[in-house]
């Protein structure tokens, strides 16, 4: 099993009061996302548990182009990934970002 | 348009996650789970298999309401390892029987919401064992006054101890995409060989696995549609029609399991079981909606006992 971490200062903290939601189950090319209201200001960290080894750049950049086009400041992003393709990791992330931004 | 309350109501409850099952179930914002997955009680033995995590272990217990009545929930997420029986996830589904069990102050319903192949075999003996410790807490819940449902409708069905499972509960609910049994199609065909069981015959696998056979033998009690709103109604139906678990109940239970084996022995295919149900017309069973199912069904007498 493989684990990233990731760390960012991301644009703003994210909207919205909601604690904690959870996106995605982990089966085949698919992953879960918790996202957990935690860190302080507009800190965001990333911890990806992955049993596929050698995609780390391509983990890197999803979570790069995700933090840029979203604002997840202040949330604790914890990943179990099932072998999920770069666009399905993507999609959760931003499902998440959105649930945590919908109350 | 359709509002979301609308939409919700008809989700396919077989293409659902566990979690989307709950919300579509349970009254709105009734919902309180109990170690959720930010506790991050996960398996500690996937990680030696080189296998990934749930932060649930793919199994959500907790309490709500359904229809104003105060419930306790347990849903198996059939995707993950194909539904699972296992240390952490057995753990929870027991725990939460017998606080049913024990506890008075606590729902005197449990809703089970199975969708499991059976124990997951990379933590087996803690599943085996789950599995019994589960099967007796609910038998002890039921004599304490519990009552039991179960709720078939997922992608891997209730097979193995999820199988075992629903033999135990006080009320069963399928839809025609739940299958039931012990062992799969494939095991079946491995040790009687194909001429037992045919696993590539899917038309045979449904039929004999399949919700609407289950309900027409008597093992489910209630058939819905395959939707959240099918499942509500049903689930709701069910819970006082949970009959009181003593030894007037087992012995008939025992009678009827030996009359349904005798009756049904010889029948080499689902359409045989039919015909000696009584149906006509068998072969119109499969493209039967539920509606007229659920009518048909009804009206059979070895369909509807007093046994369980």
């Amino acid at each position: 099993m493989l684990t990233l971490k990731f760390a960012y200062t991301a644009k703003r903290r994210a909207a919205g009061t909601k604690a904690e939601a959870l996106i995605g189950v982990v089966a085949s090319g698919n992953l879960e996302v918790l996202l957990e209201r935690m860190l302080p200001g507009a800190s965001c960290e990333v911890e990806i548990a992955t049993p596929v080894k050698g995609f780390d750049a391509t983990w890197k950049a999803v979570v790069d182009e995700f933090v840029e086009r979203s604002a997840p400041g202040g949330l604790r992003i914890s990943i179990n990934d099932g072998g999920a393709r770069p666009d399905t990791v993507f999609l959760r992330l931003m499902q998440g970002c959105a649930t945590m931004e919908s109350e | 348009m359709m509002d979301e309350t609308a939409i919700r109501d008809h989700t396919s409850w077989y293409q659902a996650t566990a979690r989307q099952r709950l919300a579509g179930l349970l009254d709105p914002n009734s919902f309180i789970e109990f170690i959720g997955p930010s506790e991050r009680v996960e398996s500690p033995h996937l990680h030696i298999f080189d296998l990934p995590r749930a932060f649930d272990d793919g199994v959500i217990i907790g309490r709500g309401a359904l229809g104003g009545a105060p419930v306790l929930v347990a849903a198996q997420e059939g995707q993950f390892m194909g539904g699972t029986f296992a240390e952490v996830s057995g753990a929870k589904l027991v725990g939460l029987v017998r606080a049913a069990r024990d506890h008075k102050d606590l729902p005197q319903t449990v809703l089970l919401l199975l969708d499991s192949g059976g124990v997951r075999l990379q933590e087996a003996n803690a599943g085996e064992l789950a599995v019994a410790e589960f099967m007796r807490a609910i038998a002890q819940a039921r004599s304490a006054g519990v009552a039991v449902i179960a709720l078939v409708g997922g992608k891997s069905g209730a097979f193995g101890g999820a199988g075992l499972t629903v033999g135990v509960c006080s009320r069963v609910v399928v839809s025609e995409q739940g299958r039931i049994g012990v062992s799969g199609p494939e095991v079946i065909e491995t040790n009687k060989g194909v001429e037992e069981y045919d696993s590539r015959d899917k038309a045979l696998v449904w039929s004999v696995c399949g919700g609407k056979n289950r309900r027409l033998i008597g093992m489910a009690d209630a058939f819905t549609e395959d939707s959240m709103v099918g499942f509500r109604e049903a689930a709701k139906a069910q819970i006082s029609l949970s009959a009181p678990f003593n030894l007037a109940t087992l012995q008939a239970e025992q009678q009827r399991l030996k009359q349904r084996q005798e009756k049904f022995a010889a029948c080499d295919d689902a359409n045989a079981m039919w015909r000696i149900l009584g149906i006509q017309s068998p072969e119109a069973v499969a493209d039967m909606d539920a509606a007229a199912f659920i009518l048909l069904a009804n009206g059979i007498k070895d369909s509807n006992h007093d046994a369980r």
